[in-house]
């Protein structure tokens, strides 16, 4: 157990340097960018320069470059990434807020990603090379080739609009959005809590569509993981071992083949992580799901600089995280790393 | 020092290759891989190397050519074109890098995987004249009948030239590599067990090839296998390692006639003879080979060693000298009578009968 | 010997009910394996009208080089050869078992169906040769020996536990308590072949069919290893199809030997008859072509010529292109299996007498 404790403490202490040069890099990013960032914010309205002055030393844009390194390190220590300029709060708390629900949209597009793109991809490889395996790699390359806006649109225009069997956008319908108590922010759990069976139903139906189509893209990339990793597996020694003595053929692919294939697909979870925020912009922005991905969006448009750099920098954050826990959860299935 | 005749004098010979260590370790482990070993080898001889994994024979071999840089020791070789060779020969782990350029030349190696030591990318005949262009030889007519000559050495075919290793048989693909190792004209080839990885049926063309080209260019070999059998036949003397260290050293025919460790004894007795009436006690070790990292304390064998004593976990046995080219390092050698093995040769008059070890003890 | 066809169930495992030693366990007759490879319809002919039999108690060696068929064969008694593209297309695999249940043909029944694998693992086992890659990393040695008894017999996992522990034990790995929770990785080569015996053993099997199980093995620990399979043999009374390219292995292991080439047996006789009255050039080649401890040879003769692929084989004899004594008929026309002596059979032209004078003209 100890070995655990010290590969995570290990990993714990990689961290850090890594966030630091990922914050570095975001901070870098917003100031590479051409032009006046005060005045692109204000977007070419007539302003007179004494307004633009307030707004750049608000900003802190006239102090020197180090300096505001310095500041912006600082307020992410503390829990300060400063106040958006369009809502006036504190960014940390808008992206607190809206963070679970990008949270439980994420899981569920990666739920969708594995029961479509994992269990198809191993299904080929046990039946590689006949009309199966091609057909599911088709499927494959259509999911990841579809543009998730497009996709995301034509599930709108065909399911809501067209045969009205799903809303068109937001987590709740219209009056239960008001009725309705959030207490963990993740609304399936609630209403399960609230034992609220009309409830349930309405935010599952809101959340169908949404979920399909940002796990559309994963789907695809899971799927030939999965079909490749499982194809290389099944090719094994000790896999022959399993069948020479006497294993049904369904627990050599499921106990036996599967684990070692599901390794490099957790490996690789956390680049799908990042994949998978990476479609939620879009997602989110398409069905007006209220999350951080959105909020994001919104604050490009309009120009609200710190609840940008507060979004890009906690998206980042998180995403590290999961990294380092998929790391620690992998030491933990493969014992070969472990000892 | 070289003595009259010696190609190649390794002293102390060591390669210690440090453990990565990971975050918060404070341990300084290293494997040691090569760990003072001390051999020479006549001109025109062969020297074979034998041992079982983890022994170290592979990483030596390298060693000696500088392959991988010695940690301490000394490798002299009586090399004929530096200039500032003395007659003791020039210290190959400690030469400076344009006298290195110059000592590979003399000294080549023959890996042991057919399959990837050759540059899939190249062809046959630009595998072989790499050598020269390297070292900036011969212009470009000169190469062209060089790289024909090397591949008539091996009763490799004109025409191969242009063809891609992947088209060619595992035992070609040696012959290949062969010629590749000959093309500088080499005085010394460190062969890492040439033959291992070929089938059985094309073992011997190669081990005949070898032998033919020894003698006709006069090639001096250390020759590297797991193989006795392989190395008993074509050897003139034989080095036994252990554990990153020499145990035994002597003639071919003494080694199997008197050994002198039980290493040696026991190594010996396991190889299967083909021959189904041949009955020898086998002597059989207890155990795994242990790990380079951490060999046991004295003698490195002493745990798996039935004529152990106590001395022998406590001191380390110097590699003594028994007459005749004849060395051991073992602390009983005096005292212990090892199974001998009747090789079918006519060895000298005080060998062994076969069959029963038996142990005299002082 | 009756050749019912009565197929009733074998799982559950048998009670090894007293037969002679001696008699035939399994039969294989003319079986042919072949592979389609390629779009082309290429077919390799990689088992070709192969036939023998094992004898209780006894042990088999097949020896043959690359591409010979040796282990596609041991595959097709198991019905594990991989079904695109491997098809077994002729011939039968005759199985006897405890003789009570008659005689099942394994090659009509479905490889994957519950019949076949009622009887793989628990009445014929097979191990291989990479003790590396042929246990699952992430399951524990214990687990993996108790699932292959749990698949064959209805006692409690517990149970099966114990047992495992037990087999590890007769196998000679030391704390077996502690390794039957340790990973394959934690173990040496050495061990893990260890304890893929324990688990081939572990139901009782009439046959176990080793395949290259030392070749991957240090020599001294292969001698343990082989020591380990005789002494198992004779406490399971256990048949052994033992596969191998080392005519030594096979000098010390064999009851009986089968020579194969090119996807056909050449040779099969008694081992001291092999070895002593080798008949087939092939067999012939191969033993003059091995250095030997125990023999001095000036110089190997090898076998000229390389071990060809299987999908290019010839017409007639596949030994014809290597073959010192190749006549006009053996290219044209493949040779039978002729008894030469009792016991001894070979598969070449020169054994007609039709052939004898033509042979002995040239």
């Amino acid at each position: 157990m100890s070995r655990v404790l010290r590969y995570i403490g290990q990993r714990l202490l990689l961290t850090i340097p890594m966030l630091l040069i990922l914050l570095t890099v975001v901070f870098l990013l917003l100031r590479v960018m051409p032009g006046d960032p005060v005045s692109a914010m204000l977007g070419g309205r007539n302003i007179s320069a004494e307004v633009l002055e307030s707004y750049r030393v608000r900003l802190g844009f006239d102090k020197p470059v180090f300096a505001q390194y310095g500041e912006y390190l600082g307020g992410i220590v503390r829990g300060d990434f400063g106040e958006s300029l369009r809502t006036g709060k504190p960014v940390l708390q808008e992206l607190f807020t809206r963070f679970p629900a990008t949270i439980e949209l994420a899981i569920w597009g990666m739920l969708v990603a594995m029961i479509f793109g994992f269990t198809s991809g191993v299904l080929a490889a046990t039946r590689a090379d006949k009309l199966t395996d091609h057909g599911v790699r088709v499927f494959h390359i259509t999911s990841f080739a579809m543009p998730l806006f497009w996709l995301g649109l034509m599930f709108q225009v065909f399911f809501c609009v067209k045969l009205g069997w799903f809303p068109v956008a937001g987590r709740i319908g219209g009056r239960l959005a008001f009725e309705f108590q959030s207490i963990t922010g993740f609304y399936v759990l609630d209403a399960i809590i609230h034992w609220d069976g009309r409830a349930l139903l309405d935010i599952l139906s809101h959340l169908v569509l949404p979920a399909i189509t940002l796990g559309i893209a994963l789907t695809g990339l899971q799927g030939r993981m999965s079909r490749a990793s499982m194809l290389e597996i099944l090719d094994q020694d000790y896999i022959t071992t399993a069948r020479a003595k006497g294993v049904p053929e369904r627990r050599v692919v499921l106990q036996h083949a599967l684990r070692n294939a599901l390794i490099p697909i957790i490996t690789v979870f956390g680049l799908q992580f990042a994949v998978l925020m990476g479609g939620a912009v879009l997602t989110e922005t398409v069905f007006s799901w209220p999350g951080i991905a959105s909020y994001l969006v919104r604050s490009i448009e309009a120009r609200d600089y710190p609840a940008i750099q507060g979004s890009i920098v906690f998206i980042a954050i998180f995403i590290s995280l999961v990294n380092l826990i998929v790391d620690i959860f992998y030491s933990v299935i493969d014992p070969r790393v472990r000892y | 020092m070289t003595e009259q005749g010696n190609l190649l004098e390794v002293h102390e010979l060591k390669k210690h290759f440090p453990i990565q260590q990971k975050l918060f370790s404070r341990e300084h482990a290293a494997v040691k891989a090569v760990d003072g070993i001390n051999l020479t080898i006549r001109e025109g001889e062969t020297l074979g190397l034998v041992g079982e994994s983890g022994c170290g024979k592979t990483t030596a071999g390298r060693a000696i050519l500088r392959l991988v840089k010695p940690t301490s020791g000394e490798v002299r070789f009586r090399s004929n074109r530096v200039p500032a060779a003395e007659d003791d020969g020039i210290d190959v782990a400690a030469a400076s890098r344009s006298q290195m350029k110059i000592l590979r030349r003399e000294m080549q190696i023959i890996f042991q995987d057919p399959y990837s030591s050759l540059n899939p990318r190249m062809t046959v005949g630009a595998i072989i004249a790499e050598p020269m262009t390297v070292h900036g030889l011969a212009v470009r007519r000169d190469r062209q009948s060089r790289v024909e000559a090397a591949l008539a050495a091996v009763g490799l075919r004109q025409e191969h030239m242009r063809r891609f290793p992947h088209e060619f048989s595992g035992g070609q693909r040696q012959r290949i590599g062969i010629a590749r190792a000959l093309v500088l004209d080499p005085r010394l080839i460190v062969c890492d067990e040439p033959v291992s990885a070929l089938d059985v049926s094309i073992q011997a063309q190669v081990l005949n090839l070898l032998e033919d080209l020894q003698r006709d260019l006069e090639l001096t070999y250390l020759f590297i296998a797991h193989d006795l059998s392989v190395v008993k036949h074509i050897s003139e003397r034989v080095a036994v390692m252990y554990l990153g260290k020499i145990v035994e050293l002597a003639e071919t025919s003494d080694l199997f006639a008197q050994p002198k460790h039980p290493y040696t004894e026991a190594l010996v007795s396991a190889v299967p003879v083909p021959d189904p009436d041949f009955h020898a006690d086998r002597i059989l070790l207890e155990g795994d080979v242990p790990s380079p990292i951490d060999p046991p304390p004295g003698c490195a064998f002493h745990p798996r060693c039935r004529y152990a004593e106590p001395i022998c976990s406590e001191q380390i046995p110097p590699l003594r000298d028994f007459g005749g080219r004849h060395f051991a390092a073992c602390h009983l050698a005096e005292k212990l009578t090892l199974q001998a093995i009747d090789t079918g040769e006519n060895t000298s008059e005080d060998a062994t009968d076969d069959g029963g070890a038996s142990r005299e003890v002082a | 010997m009756k050749l019912g066809r009565r197929r009733q169930s074998l799982a559950g495992g048998i009670q090894q009910a007293p037969i002679a030693t001696g008699d035939d366990l399994l039969q294989v007759i003319d079986l042919k394996v072949y592979f389609s490879m390629g779009g082309a319809g290429d077919i390799v002919r990689a088992v070709d009208g192969v036939s023998y039999d094992i004898r209780r108690e006894k042990t088999l060696g097949v020896v043959g080089e690359s591409g010979c068929g040796k282990t596609v064969t041991a595959m097709a008694i198991m019905g594990l050869v991989p079904s695109p593209p491997g098809k077994i297309v002729g011939g039968e695999v005759l199985y006897h078992g405890d003789g009570t249940k008659g005689v099942v043909d394994l090659t009509k029944l479905r490889a994957r169906g519950q019949e076949m694998r009622a009887i793989r693992g628990n009445e014929i086992a097979m191990i291989f040769q990479e003790p590396m890659t042929s246990l699952n990393p992430l399951f524990t040695i214990g687990r993996q020996i108790s699932e292959a008894i749990l698949l064959h017999r209805a006692i409690s996992r517990r149970d099966a536990r114990a047992r495992a522990v037990e087999l590890l034990h007769s196998v000679g790995i030391p704390l077996p308590e502690k390794r039957v929770n340790e990973y394959p990785h934690q173990l040496s080569g050495g061990m893990r072949q260890r304890a893929m015996i324990a688990m081939a053993l572990s139901c009782n099997p009439t046959l176990l069919i080793a395949d290259e199980p030392t070749t991957a093995l240090d020599v001294t620990i292969q001698a343990q290893v082989l020591e380990l399979m005789t002494s198992v043999q004779r406490d399971f009374n256990a048949a052994i199809q033992f596969i191998t390219h080392d005519l030594g292995v096979i000098a010390n292991m064999a009851d009986d030997v089968v020579v194969m080439y090119l996807g056909r047996i050449v040779e099969s006789a008694p081992v001291h008859d092999l070895f002593h009255h080798p008949m087939h050039p092939y067999t012939q080649g191969l033993m003059h072509s091995i250095p030997s401890l125990v023999d001095r040879k000036e110089r190997l003769i090898p076998i000229e010529g390389v071990v060809p692929d299987p999908s290019e084989a010839p017409e007639g004899c596949g030994f014809e292109p290597r073959c010192p004594y190749a006549m006009d008929i053996c290219r044209a026309q493949a040779p039978e299996l002729q008894e030469i002596k009792p016991g001894h059979t070979a598969a070449c032209w020169l054994m007609d007498e039709r052939y004898q004078e033509a042979a002995t003209d040239d």
